[in-house]
């Protein structure tokens, strides 16, 4: 028989870098800071990592971090594709890697400086998925122009509605408002800045956008057995998936019967096969929030609601604190930080373990997905 | 050099040049484009099964077969959805907004849909429409634009302005 992911792995450890718009430190540094916070979390001493993932867009490899904190002697060691739809799968790759016995204590982590460097899409001979032949010549550069396209689409097909975007940019922003870590901790959004902010790309306006920031944060993975001894109490990798659908295209998902219909579908199908629970018993998640437009897809790709109800699930509150489903408690990619979703996993656990600066009460599941509308993935964690 | 680019020390790393980015076709997109430099949208389709795909790539997933040709398309088609485009952009893009980006799905292909832009007349810019007329659903047909000596990229214009 194979080896079951299902709780055979521990998160144990979480550590991260202050956020800002810009930090004085180099990535490499900063990575180094939140690996070592993670590993002081958990008790364990650096010298005992012998695993290492991060996401291929990641610009410091795992020799310069392994030398930089003394791991030893490394057995496992994997990237993750497509941007932010990696995220979760780091941690899955080190859950993998451990339930098979390939390695002991795994470490994933993200140090980015959004917020100091350059806009990617700026750089356009940058290699896409698709080949950007087919879009940017048309003025289609960014990711904020080729989601405001799916967006458009979401609001006629289904009805949703700006507000339903703002609902989203809302809950972001009252659990950043609580979160003294978040970049947004001090700045309240209302409505009215919502209605009257300028566009960056018709339907989505400024606060439909995330944040761009410097930053980095880490975890530690280990066997269900070891998270026993460790420092913290163990947050268990329940169910873990990747997704990448049939004719799917990335961002520019505009060639297939239904391009509304992204990732998260096929994440969602695989992680709930493998779990014990279901949509209905998540207390708390963490959904990858790039753009607002994306919030409302997963909900819908990951069983919340069905199809084109996400819009309306967003009504009356339901993903405040109290509401059907508090999201994304730390403030998210749209009002904590933007490092490609690693502060949603490092929220999710802090949920698990009672600690959140928003605590859910009582949260003993949660769900992280990574990016919708990229190749993606997803944890369901539970305590 | 258009006027907007004049001066500007906004350029990213890979904005080199002062105009439209040009398409920078790959092996299997190549055709389309050679066929857009004639006047012709053509889509490409399988040799055996005759299912058209893009965008383009070296065998059919439908059939598996590694031989295609190029089918015309009728250049009719309706707005699958389309954006406005605000600044922060690549300095030659920012000087034309708000400009639309349309998505336009294939009268003969639906499940095809181009990106482009809705022109007012053929040649005329990509903000010669006013936005107020764009709507999902609206039928369009293609017309050509040469962006520089030998590319030309395939441009909408609405049916019913």
């Amino acid at each position: 028989m194979a080896t079951r992911l299902k709780d055979a792995t521990a998160i144990v450890g979480i550590g991260q870098t202050p956020f800002a718009r810009q930090l004085p430190s180099s990535e490499k540094t900063l990575a180094c800071r939140a690996i070592l916070d993670a590993l002081d979390d958990a008790g364990i001493p650096p010298s005992q990592v012998d695993a290492f993932a991060s996401y291929t867009m990641e610009e410091t490899d795992e020799v310069e971090v392994a030398k930089a904190i003394g791991a030893g002697d490394v057995t496992f060691f994997a990237k993750a594709g497509y941007g932010g739809g990696g995220s979760c799968a780091t941690v899955a790759h080190l859950a993998m890697a451990v339930a098979t016995g390939q390695a002991h204590v795994g470490v994933a982590w993200r140090s980015r400086k959004r917020g100091s460097g350059p806009r990617p899409w700026r750089d356009t001979r940058a290699q896409l998925p698709t080949p950007a032949q087919w879009t940017r010549p048309y003025g289609l550069l960014r990711p904020a122009d080729e989601i405001a396209m799916l967006a458009r689409r979401y609001m006629h097909t289904y009805g949703a509605t700006r507000d339903h975007f703002f609902n989203v940019a809302l809950a972001c922003r009252n659990r950043a408002n609580q979160n003294p870590a978040a970049i947004m901790y001090e700045r309240p959004l209302t409505r009215e800045m919502y209605m009257t902010s300028r566009w960056i790309s018709e339907p989505l306006c400024l606060f439909d956008n995330c944040l761009e920031t410097d930053g980095a944060l880490a975890c530690v993975v280990v066997s269900a057995e070891r998270a026993r001894d460790c420092r913290r109490r163990p947050v268990y990798v329940h169910s873990a998936a990747q997704g990448l659908p049939a004719q799917h295209h990335g961002m520019v998902n505009y060639w297939n019967e239904d391009p509304l219909t992204g990732p998260a579908w096929t994440a969602g199908r695989h992680l709930w096969k493998n779990a014990d629970l279901g949509p209905h018993d998540v207390d708390v998640a963490q959904i990858y929030d790039a753009f607002t437009a994306l919030v409302p897809l997963s909900l819908e790709g990951y069983g919340f609601c069905g199809r084109g109800e996400g819009a309306a699930f967003t009504e009356g509150g339901a993903l405040e604190l109290g509401g059907r489903l508090p999201l994304n408690t730390a403030g998210g990619g749209l009002s904590e930080a933007y490092v490609h979703g690693f502060n949603l996993i490092n929220e999710g656990v802090r949920q698990l373990r009672g600690t959140s600066t928003a605590q859910v009460p009582d949260a003993a599941t949660c769900l992280v997905t990574a990016g919708e509308g990229v190749p993606t993935s997803a944890l369901l964690l539970r305590s | 050099m258009p006027s907007i680019m004049r001066g500007t020390t906004d350029n990213g790393p890979g904005d080199r040049r002062p105009g439209p980015l040009l398409p920078e076709a790959d092996d299997d997109g190549a055709p389309f484009w050679e066929f857009a430099a004639r006047g012709e949208l053509r889509v490409q389709t399988c040799a055996d099964c005759r299912e058209p795909r893009f965008p383009p790539r070296p065998c059919c997933p439908n059939c598996r077969s590694f031989t295609a040709v190029w089918h015309r398309m009728s250049g009719r088609g309706r707005i699958w959805s389309y954006v406005l485009p605000h600044p922060p952009l690549l300095p030659f893009y920012a000087g034309l907004t708000p400009y639309n980006v349309a998505l336009v799905e294939l009268a003969d292909a639906p499940r095809i849909r181009l990106v482009g832009n809705v022109v007012a007349a053929p040649g005329a810019p990509v903000d010669s429409v006013d936005p107020a007329l764009l709507r999902i659903g609206a039928p369009v047909r293609v017309t050509f634009d040469e962006l520089a000596e030998g590319v030309t990229v395939p441009r909408w214009l609405l049916e019913r302005p």
